[in-house]
């Protein structure tokens, strides 16, 4: 049973680490703004609840468990808005996506690499 | 085990700062700042778990609530310039 459990809170870890690295790495390399909030989305659903699940297998108590799933509903319900926000507010003041039949936009709004 | 963990929830804070540092607009610096929150939540806890105190907990909750008031209250200040702002003024107009 323990070893079972230190099994899989090791693939928890290790994929949970997996998509926070990824989540990084699509902020830096993504070439448009509208593509790097998919990176923002990624950290928020995919990284924190396989890292959760991984530390509420290791748990000491129940109540390391509630408070673990109450850090996780608050940030499934809060991450997704503040960047539908920040995605709207770009959308008002002009921010063009990069679109890919039109070539023209692509060396204003993309990044250095 | 969770110092893999705490590796690489430091790599993925190095990269968000190095993104709201360069980022070409102020959107792709608050959303590098929202995940650099993100990331500050997770390494508070996995800090608890290391360490063997996972009351830590209880300061990740304050830091996810801080966070997401703070990235609303930075976008409204951009927006309007004034965070006493009320919306009564402009009814049609979206934030």
């Amino acid at each position: 049973m323990s070893l079972l459990l230190e099994i899989l809170s090791w693939i928890f870890i290790v994929s949970g680490s997996f998509f926070c690295v990824t989540a990084g790495l699509g902020l830096l390399r993504l070439p448009d703004f509208f593509s790097r909030t998919h990176a923002g989305g990624v950290m928020d659903s995919l990284g924190v609840g396989l890292l959760f699940v991984a530390m509420a297998l290791q748990a000491p108590g129940y109540l390391v468990i509630i408070k673990l799933v109450f850090i996780y509903i608050f940030v499934l319900l809060t991450g997704p808005a503040a960047i539908h926000a920040l995605t709207r507010a770009a959308v008002h003041s002009g921010e063009i996506p990069l679109l890919p039949n039109e070539p023209d936009h692509s060396e204003d709004t993309s990044s250095k690499p | 085990m969770f110092s893999i963990a705490m590796i690489a929830v430091l790599i993925t804070m190095v990269m968000a700062l190095a993104r709201a540092l360069m980022g070409p607009s102020v959107y792709d610096r608050i959303l590098a700042v929202n995940t650099f929150g993100t990331a500050a939540i997770l390494f508070i806890a996995v800090l608890g778990f290391l360490m063997g105190r996972p009351e830590f907990l209880d300061i990740a909750l304050v830091y996810a609530l801080i966070n997401f008031i703070g990235t609303i209250a930075v976008l409204k200040f951009f927006k309007y310039g004034n965070l006493g702002y009320s919306d009564e003024d402009s009814e049609g107009e979206n934030a």
